[in-house]
């Protein structure tokens, strides 16, 4: 186990190599560059002025130059400076990226929480009412884009509650009700279509393993109901549904970037918009790839999560 | 023998082969077996027929103000009016052009990067696979909205723009799928017999393989148009898609996002035209997928 761990750790690094360079490529490849952008077409900036510009931000030195000084940075803790702002890259990430792994988490967390007790009822009164709505619900909560829903959980609090969010991030170790007030719809926003999708899958595998052999048996020596279902066939319900999040670790990521945005929560999607919005490209290639290595690094925790649930899974 | 109406569609002749059906029963037929992909592919026509027929159908001219701003529904205004007095209604109705022109955009340029590449690389393996491959996997990593917005933002925010990124970023789904059935159908006899009788290389990815992967595809890009759907609403939403006064659901949602508590109508009407096409695109996909996996047939 513990070696599966680490050579899934290594070979994390070609995959980071990779995603870096893909983002920086695309950054530069693509037309115009940040003076430009800076500068406008103002006359005013001569050409030598520009050059100058350009030198002080490396973008003079060739492409696998200015690669490596990139890497070596990062890899020292060093993100680089805002094009735009002239902050320091890293601080505004220290800010955000807890912000981001909070929804993430509660997300899931709150998926999973309904989704598994659903499904199993589901399964267990298959064909009921029950069975009915959850599959309906389950079907809905699939199209359910998260920003629509997140939208409207602000439409129904504003009307019926005259609740909006408040403007500023609370910190959960400062104020954790507050926290938790400010955390609970953008997270519940992003949970129905994980739950929805979760759901499906508990219900589906568990309708298969209450089939099984050993279920029969279960039941033959006397087991309640309840007690087959909470201990033989429950723990066989959770695997698909780490695949099922696995999954959709990448739609969460993404949807995360709009739900930050409607909630005013300066997370990394919020960062990475401004990037985008400002044309800040040291900006917007932090913040990409700081993304797409959260999301690396949670696919990895779904594999290895998949070894304590599954004992039939040996990694070698 | 006397053929009886109840005859038509079953196997007669006892040797397994069953008349040819007319389009219409074939259809019927489908239907009855895969109910629920029935009901979206009906969703879909009728989404198709608003989008082509919209100038005829909408009430009022879509990017032009018309009347007194925030309205809620009433009698002339069926879904009210927006922040500049346009009809939503009308909005709504030619949004379906953006959402559906840019699904089917968007996925064709998935298509024609990634069945090319997929075969080739799963058809010739070797080192170009390996390379085609790493870059795939490397891609497939990012969470593909964070990749199609850093695109957008590179190239500028516009809908063209948006097309391209949502096509590029899903390319190596399609790529991924046409490579797994070339690979396997590499292995098949019948693949060996086309090049003992001396069919080209070219021949045999033309007629053979590309036959073999096109069900799969035609799933896949079907989930895929909802997925489209979906990232160009969002793209949008975050005015990096379709630039006003052009209507799209994204769009016309995050700006009804500021009046909603004046106008309630503004942010729902679009949402819910956006989940009635993401779940029409979802239900027939898992219809076809039913239906064109022979595994599953009935």
């Amino acid at each position: 186990m513990g070696k599966y761990i680490l050579r899934r750790l290594l070979l994390l690094i070609p995959t980071l190599i990779g995603m870096s360079l893909l983002i920086f490529v695309m950054v530069r490849v693509m037309p115009g560059d940040i003076v430009d952008s800076l500068t406008g077409f103002d006359p005013q900036y001569t050409e030598a002025q520009r050059a100058q510009l350009r030198h002080g931000f490396g973008l003079d030195k060739p492409m696998t130059v200015q690669y490596v000084e990139w890497i070596t940075q990062i890899l020292q803790g060093n993100l680089g400076i805002s094009f735009r702002t002239k902050e320091p890259i890293t601080q505004q990430i220290v800010r955000s990226m807890p912000i981001t792994l909070e929804i993430a988490i509660l997300a899931i967390c709150i998926s999973i929480v309904l989704a598994i007790p659903l499904g199993v009822i589901s399964a267990v009164k298959q064909n009921s009412a029950t069975d009915l709505l959850a599959t309906i619900l389950g079907l809905l909560g699939l199209s359910f884009p998260s920003f629509w829903l997140a939208t409207m959980f602000l439409l129904i609090t504003s009307l019926w509650f005259h609740w909006t969010p408040s403007l500023l991030w609370v910190s959960p170790f400062k104020d954790p009700v507050g926290n938790a007030i400010q955390m609970a719809l953008p997270a519940l926003s992003m949970s129905v279509g994980l739950m929805a999708s979760e759901m499906r899958m508990a219900r589906s595998t568990m309708l298969e393993v209450l089939r099984q052999d050993y279920i029969r048996t279960a039941r033959a020596k006397g087991l309640s109901e309840w007690r087959v279902v909470a201990r033989h066939a429950l723990k066989n319900a959770f695997i698909p549904v780490i695949t099922v999040i696995g999954l959709q670790l990448g739609g969460l990521m993404g949807g995360s970037v709009i739900v930050e945005q409607i909630y005013g929560l300066p997370g990394m999607g919020w960062t990475l918009l401004q990037g985008v919005n400002n044309r800040d490209y040291a900006v917007m290639q932090v913040a990409a790839l700081l993304m797409a290595t959260i999301f690396v690094c949670m696919n990895l925790l779904v594999d290895v999560a998949y070894a304590f649930f599954d004992p039939r899974i040996r990694y070698e | 023998m006397n053929r009886t109406e109840s005859d038509i569609g079953k196997d007669i002749t006892g040797l397994g082969v069953r008349p040819k059906l007319g389009l219409g029963r074939r259809l019927a037929r489908l239907a009855r077996l895969h109910p629920i992909g029935a009901i979206g592919a009906s969703v879909v026509i009728v989404l198709v027929a608003i989008s082509i027929c919209a100038p005829l159908l909408a009430p009022y001219d879509p990017t032009s103000q018309i009347t007194k701003r925030l309205q809620q529904p009433n009698a002339k205004y069926l879904l009210g009016t927006d922040d500049l007095g346009r009809d939503v209604l009308s909005r709504l109705i030619f949004g379906s052009r953006v959402s559906l022109y840019v699904g089917v955009i968007s996925v064709s340029i998935a298509l024609a990067l990634g069945v090319p590449i997929g075969i080739l690389t799963g058809y010739l393996g070797g080192q170009f696979d390996n390379l085609v491959m790493r870059l795939v996997d490397i891609m497939l990593a990012f969470p593909s909205l964070v990749l199609a917005i850093v695109f957008v933002g590179v190239l500028g925010p516009s809908l063209q723009n948006a097309m391209l990124a949502i096509g590029i970023v899903a390319f190596p789904g399609f790529a991924r799928v046409a490579r797994g059935c070339a690979l396997s159908v590499k292995q098949e006899v019948y693949i060996e017999a086309a090049r003992v009788v001396g069919a080209s290389n070219f021949r045999i990815l033309r007629i053979h393989v590309l036959r073999n992967v096109t069900a799969p595809l035609i799933v896949l890009a079907t989930l895929s148009l909802s997925g489209a759907i979906l990232t160009e609403a969002g793209l949008s939403f975050l005015g990096l898609g379709t630039q006003p006064p052009d209507p799209s659901w994204g769009i016309m949602l995050s700006t009804g996002r500021t009046y909603m508590e004046q106008v309630p109508g503004l942010a729902i009407f679009p949402g819910l035209a956006i989940v009635v096409a993401v779940l029409a695109f979802n239900l027939l996909g898992d219809g076809l997928r039913d239906a064109l996996d022979p595994r599953l047939r009935r």
